[in-house]
């Protein structure tokens, strides 16, 4: 016990949604529900209820010794943020209980309570002192903050004028002079540029290195297995997995990503079905090379063979492309786009695909031949996975990623209306 | 993996769980917050007058203008100025001075909580500072508005009597009955935002429960001690007592206090009860 900076026993976390919650938006709603009260408690105690409540987070246990960096992975839902959130105080547990010990830090945003009226050096101080640090404590560390912003000529200019890289290396600035013993951290560390997030990733291996307690949720496995000591993995509210960083990475990849590919850039099918079957595919950039990793605006090649004799002498193969929800985001065939048939047995297709309008993350392609519309011989699902590591294709200095902003850019030009 | 290098004096652990039924007031925890709550009516007081061209000039225009157009309309119109000794002007912007801070910090901190979702969903701290720096920064318009009422004073050849040492009491009982009633309605509008509505009504009519316009002494007798139950009659026309230097209504002042100690101790209380809920709903 002495060692845990972190304990949690047994917790949960229950939401109310549905007509309940919807009943209390106003106060003569309110008094409605209040006097149908006896009613509804009636309708309770005879499980007729059940589905305006949701456990968000069911029967949590893990302890945290002082000195471990701790990474939370799970799909979207899985309840992680809520975890967050009850350890950053926001909102209380339903059930089970949590113990910190020691000075607690948590960034769930970089930014929280900045003034666009006020300047750079207003805002270090207004910001420092919503993220818990003292006057004093922020005096003294005021021009450490202004240096690692590089912002030295603009702190004392409102930050409405800033660009959105500038505020984000002064909001990122702030938060890494904090000086926790325990550190909570959303996926703050998906914003800002390459650079920057290379230098914050840099700062929270020194965290590291001085022993601070870190427990840090993401999307991005890579970092997790690189700055993470031991890694935990929730799945619909519950701990599923608790382990080494590169066991518990491994197994969210087995099981939300594609089997194979996500890392090397082609795929073999495991257990390939009987008669005509898609059997290989590669992706390769526009130098030829063979890799699962483009930027925004990139060209993608996308090789895909076939084995066996197919069933007609005409037909056609399609790809689906998906977001890391599963969500089929675009769709592409040969026959109806491009009017174009194949003939050959053991075919070898050839797609050229882009320039890709995608955001930063994780996609991957799932694959299908036979006759368009009519029959489908064979389909491969979630055949090879690649990620988008850049996206700026307004060159704007700091990345548009598909957590926060959607799995798509679409071009644009902003005009002034008057 | 290392220890920490250097040991904190004491490691609290801070146990978080589901909520007692029976939330306290941490007191210790608002003075640890003291420096945010500063911070937070700097950055109001900051702001506002960043934002406006005439910045702090509206503390002084917003009761002059209102006192004008009562002593114009009631005053003269009204015939009401011969109920009060002396100028009817006087009389309405001592009692409009600390009524104009009075309503503005109601109508502030109570949909205050609302303006800060983004922080309230974010991050941590005790959650009744931001309806508390919401009061505390009209408090700076209030400080400022003191200047005209020496002017006035002085163009109308009233001094001040040893009696003005009373004021800071009384400017402080209008504080905390700003704060219960701001408070109280802050809680309020984050679980039920048509309360919003109600506020802005309570707000309007509060004006004509409150003698501010009219003077104690148009009140029956019989019903005076129950005029008194609230809390804006007794400070605001024991402040005009102070500052015009007539004599304290005592009984209402007694009364009045009472009811301001009830407000401030139900609108802290049903806050503290429902603050850890806030982010669920708001």
């Amino acid at each position: 016990m002495s060692s845990d900076a972190i304990a949690i026993e047994r917790l949960g976390k229950r939401y109310t949604i549905g007509a309940a919650q919807m009943g209390a938006a106003t106060l003569g709603e309110s008094l409605a529900s209040w006097v149908k009260a006896p009613w509804r408690r009636f309708v309770h105690l005879s499980g007729r209820n059940e589905e305006t409540q949701f456990w968000a987070l069911t029967d949590v246990s893990f302890r945290v010794e002082v000195g471990e960096v701790i990474g939370i992975v799970g799909p979207n839902g899985a309840g992680k943020s809520t975890l967050l959130k009850i350890l950053s105080r926001i909102t209380p547990p339903t059930t089970g209980y949590a113990d910190l010990t020691g000075r607690v830090s948590s960034l769930l945003e970089v930014g929280t309570g900045f003034h666009p009226e006020l300047t750079g050096r207003e805002n270090i101080f207004l910001n420092g002192a919503i993220l818990g640090m003292y006057r004093a404590e922020i005096r003294r560390k005021f021009d450490a903050i202004v240096a690692f912003a590089e912002l030295e000529r603009f702190i004392d200019t409102p930050v409405k004028h800033y660009s959105s890289g500038m505020f984000v290396r002064l909001a990122f600035s702030v938060a890494a002079h904090l000086d926790p013993e325990i550190l909570i951290v959303d996926e703050v560390l998906s914003v800002g540029d390459l650079h920057f997030r290379n230098r914050c990733l840099g700062r929270m291996q020194d965290l590291r290195g001085e022993g601070r307690t870190v427990l840090f949720v993401s999307h991005d496995l890579t970092a997790v297995r690189q700055l993470c000591t031991r890694a935990v993995m929730l799945e619909g509210g519950r701990l599923v997995d608790d382990g080494t960083p590169a066991d518990v990475t491994r197994r969210y990849e087995r099981q939300h990503h594609s089997a194979a590919g996500s890392t090397t850039g082609a795929a073999d099918r495991a257990q390939p079905p009987r008669g005509y079957h898609l059997r290989r595919v590669e992706l390769r950039n526009g130098t030829g090379e063979v890799t699962s990793r483009f930027d925004a605006g990139d060209v993608m090649e996308i090789h895909l063979w076939s084995s066996g004799r197919a069933p007609e002498n005409s037909y056609t193969a399609e790809f689906k492309l998906l977001n890391d929800d599963d969500q089929v985001i675009s769709y592409g065939a040969a026959n109806p786009v491009r009017d174009r048939y194949y003939r050959a047995e053991d075919q070898h297709f050839v797609c050229r695909l882009g320039p890709l309008p995608l955001t930063e993350g994780a996609y991957s392609l799932s694959f299908s031949v036979g006759v368009w519309n009519v029959e489908r011989w064979d389909a491969w699902s979630k055949a090879i996975g690649f990620t988008i590591e850049r996206c700026d294709l307004f060159h704007t200095g700091h990345g548009i990623a598909n957590i926060n902003d959607g799995d798509f850019v679409i071009n644009q030009e902003w005009l002034n209306g008057s | 993996m290392l220890a920490v290098p250097q040991a904190q004096p004491a490691r609290r652990t801070l146990r978080l769980e589901p909520p007692r039924s029976w939330q306290m007031l941490n007191l210790a925890e608002l003075r640890d917050y003291r420096e945010l709550l500063f911070f937070f009516v700097w950055r109001d007081v900051k702001v506002r007058y960043k934002q406006t061209v005439l910045g702090a000039m509206w503390a002084i225009i917003q009761p002059l203008a209102t006192t004008f157009f009562f002593a114009l309309v009631f005053g003269r119109f009204g015939g009401m100025s011969k109920q009060v000794n002396g100028s009817y002007a006087l009389h309405v912007f001592a009692g409009m001075m600390p009524w104009t801070f009075f309503a503005n910090a109601v109508t502030l901190a109570g949909n205050s909580l609302v303006g800060s979702s983004h922080l309230i969903t974010k991050v941590y701290f005790p959650r009744i500072l931001v309806p508390l720096s919401a009061i505390a920064s009209g408090l700076v318009d209030f400080a400022v508005s003191f200047a005209v009422l020496a002017v006035l004073m002085a163009s109308y050849h009233v001094a001040p009597t040893w009696r003005l040492a009373a004021a800071p009491l009384f400017v402080a009982g209008t504080v905390a009955a700003a704060a219960g009633a701001g408070i109280l309605f802050a809680a309020l509008i984050v679980t039920y935002r048509d309360v919003r509505y109600v506020l802005a009504f309570v707000v309007q009519l509060w004006l004509f429960a409150t003698p501010v316009l009219y003077t104690l002494d148009i009140i029956p007798p019989q019903y005076r001690l129950w005029y008194a139950l609230n809390p804006a009659t007794g400070m605001i026309s024991g402040f005009r007592a102070s500052v015009l230097g007539t004599p304290f209504p005592m009984d209402v002042v007694l009364v009045s206090s009472i009811a301001t100690v009830v407000l401030a101790v139900a609108g802290v209380r049903y806050f503290v009860q429902v603050e850890r809920r806030f982010a669920d709903v708001i």
